[in-house]
């Protein structure tokens, strides 16, 4: 990619020139080439984005309003039937055990990462530099394990039989979990994807709270001392105040990121036992490509945007509050 | 202010502890992978494997087209990646460089954009690419990616742009560059690193998708456009309970991106914190 820089005149690209710049002047008059380069440079992503994200969008909203199946796709049948399959997925009980199961297991997680991650972040912020390192580097290995290898193993150090977690609950003197199958139960299945979930999310957390700990001066901290107050005081009026808009939007994020994770339930073991363990966005790939219940599926879909939606609008409040310089 | 032993010691103990909690299943796949089988389904774990071997990579790289899923990973992956480059490095300079009216509105949509629901939006995805008659094809899958990616790109690469001075663009334009003049020789050059990170960032979140091939490209066998993730959660299905093969499968597919993450390193906090390597 690294263009070298001798042939100079050949390269420029055709077309995105300001006109009278040859002439020498940095400072020219608007003319209507120049003005229009901007949105010539956008003209591209745009495109892409239209296309290859709008049309997406605008189509799961479509195939919402339709009745499509396995019959009407074959056939290439366009069937509209208006708000009936919302009227469906709004009175199934099916539907709002998903949607409370997928809240509770983004609140379940969402505690443990922020929580978790705030004290590793803190953690490091005290460690010597050496330590410091060393818990880093172990960080940064969980954090970048891809989620399928991760989801892998996973399995593996909770297989039944020759699985680590186990035999070491059984040498801890918890007997009963030699050989216990944490797949048979929605618990034990929840318990390993949270694991799995937390495990790789806290280091992006703990890197980010000890970046952000890096930069509140010493002397506040000192000035707290000073007037005696504790650990847990430091953090509640010196550290808590200062991190305040990253403590925000990273819980935001992280609730944007678990509502949506998808390749964890899959992997780990694929919604099951009998679908206990879907949330909505693997639910709405179930009915839809696994029934092959397109137009519910796409049903599930919108109704899963737009409580992101309602998330995001928060993030974003968060976010462009930070953020003047946009 | 003086502290116990114990006192200064207790950060250290935890700290071990954690290194220990997250080190662990990762030294956990590499060690499975060259253990031998009976040291795998031993009743007491070896954790030390002394007697290693390499049976196991042989077992997974030996699998039906896994080299045709490697060549598929790594073409959509890069020209994921370059085709994002491209279109970002355009939008970019406008957005870090540019007054102009929507501006702002253009920033919003990327920011929204970077936040897309890709996971529920599978089944609008497949009908689309159904309908263009393109399933079981590299082609859908490359475009899709390179969208997936785009808005992380051009908002990190605005960021660099940005922190190139102004003023060796306009002194460059006083020698007699044209604008596009000065941006190649004086910008450009100056966005290698900007480029380097960004592109690797792309690289691992195309890398590692999952819900969209796994709808598009059903059809196994030769010739199969699937990709290594779904080659992997496939994988134990294939090998049922060989999980030293497993392990050494989860190994080939995580190792270009933990390399990549090494190489990273201090980028990474700063570039995630955007968002979108998660998906």
């Amino acid at each position: 990619m690294a263009v070298q820089s001798e042939p100079v005149r050949v390269q420029s690209p055709g077309g995105v020139k300001g006109s009278p710049l040859g002439s020498g002047r940095p400072v020219v008059g608007p003319s209507l080439l120049s003005r229009s380069t901007p949105y010539l440079l956008l003209l591209p992503a745009i495109v892409a984005t239209l296309a290859l994200l709008g049309w997406p969008l605008v189509k799961t909203f479509e195939l919402s309003f339709q009745n499509l199946n396995k019959r009407q796709l074959i056939l290439h049948l366009t069937e509209w039937n208006g708000f009936s399959n919302y009227k469906d997925q709004l009175t199934s009980s099916e539907f709002w055990h998903t949607t409370g199961r997928t809240i509770a297991f983004t609140t379940v997680n969402v505690v443990l990462i922020m929580v978790g991650g705030t004290l590793v972040g803190l953690l490091l912020n005290r460690l010597g530099k050496k330590m410091r390192i060393l818990l880093q580097a172990a960080l940064m290995l969980a954090w970048a394990m891809p989620i399928v290898a991760a989801a892998t193993v996973f399995s593996w150090l909770f297989d039944s039989r020759f699985g680590v977690v186990n035999w070491f609950l059984d040498q801890l003197g918890w007997h009963s979990m030699a050989n216990y199958n944490w797949y048979s139960s929605q618990y034990g299945t929840f318990f390993v994807i949270i694991l799995l979930i937390v495990w790789q999310s806290i280091p992006f957390v703990a890197f980010n709270m000890y970046a952000g700990l890096t930069t509140i001066p010493a002397e506040l901290y000192e000035a707290a001392r000073m007037d005696g107050a504790g650990s847990w005081r430091i953090f509640r009026w010196v550290v808590f105040p200062s991190l305040k808009p990253f403590f925000l939007s990273t819980t935001f994020l992280e609730i944007i990121w678990v509502f949506k994770s998808f390749a964890q339930i899959l992997a780990v073991n694929a919604g099951g036992p009998q679908g206990l363990t879907q949330t909505l966005p693997f639910y709405a790939y179930i009915q839809g490509t696994g029934n092959q219940h397109y137009g519910i599926g796409a049903t599930i879909a919108v109704l899963t945007i737009l409580m992101l939606v309602v998330l995001m609008a928060y993030y974003f409040r968060i976010i462009l509050k930070q953020e003047d310089e946009l | 202010m003086r502290r116990s032993i114990i006192g200064r010691s207790w950060p250290n103990a935890i700290a071990v502890v954690l290194f220990v909690f997250f080190m662990f299943p990762v030294y956990w796949m590499f060690s499975t992978a060259f253990k031998r089988n009976s040291d795998i389904i031993s009743k007491t774990p070896v954790f030390f494997p002394l007697r290693g071997t390499l049976e196991h990579f042989s077992t997974a790289t030996g699998a039906a087209q896994f080299w045709e899923m490697v060549g598929n990973s790594f073409t959509v992956t890069v020209l994921a990646v370059l085709g994002s480059l491209v279109i970002a490095t355009l939008a970019s300079f406008a957005i870090a460089r540019m007054k102009f009216r929507g501006r702002k509105s253009f920033v919003l949509v990327i920011m929204l954009a970077q936040m897309a629901p890709w996971e529920v939006m599978t089944i609008a995805v497949y009908m689309i690419v159904r309908e263009k008659d393109m399933l079981d094809s590299l082609v859908p899958l490359t475009l899709f990616y390179m969208m997936m990616v785009l808005p992380f790109t051009i908002w990190t690469l605005r960021g660099f742009i940005a922190a190139v001075p102004k003023e060796l663009e306009e002194s460059a334009m006083v020698d007699g560059c044209t604008r596009t003049q000065a941006f190649v020789k004086v910008v450009f050059p100056l966005l290698a690193p900007g480029l380097m990170t960004t592109s690797l960032f792309g690289f691992i979140t195309a890398w590692n998708e999952l819900p969209l091939v796994l709808i598009l490209n059903k059809a196994t066998g030769p010739g199969s456009a699937q990709t290594l993730p779904l080659w992997l959660t496939s994988f134990q299905s294939l090998f049922g309970d060989d999980w030293g093969a497993t392990m050494a499968a989860s190994t080939l597919f995580a190792i270009p991106v933990l390399i990549i993450f090494l190489f990273l390193q201090r980028n990474a906090v700063g570039g995630m914190t955007a968002g979108a390597v998660k998906g």
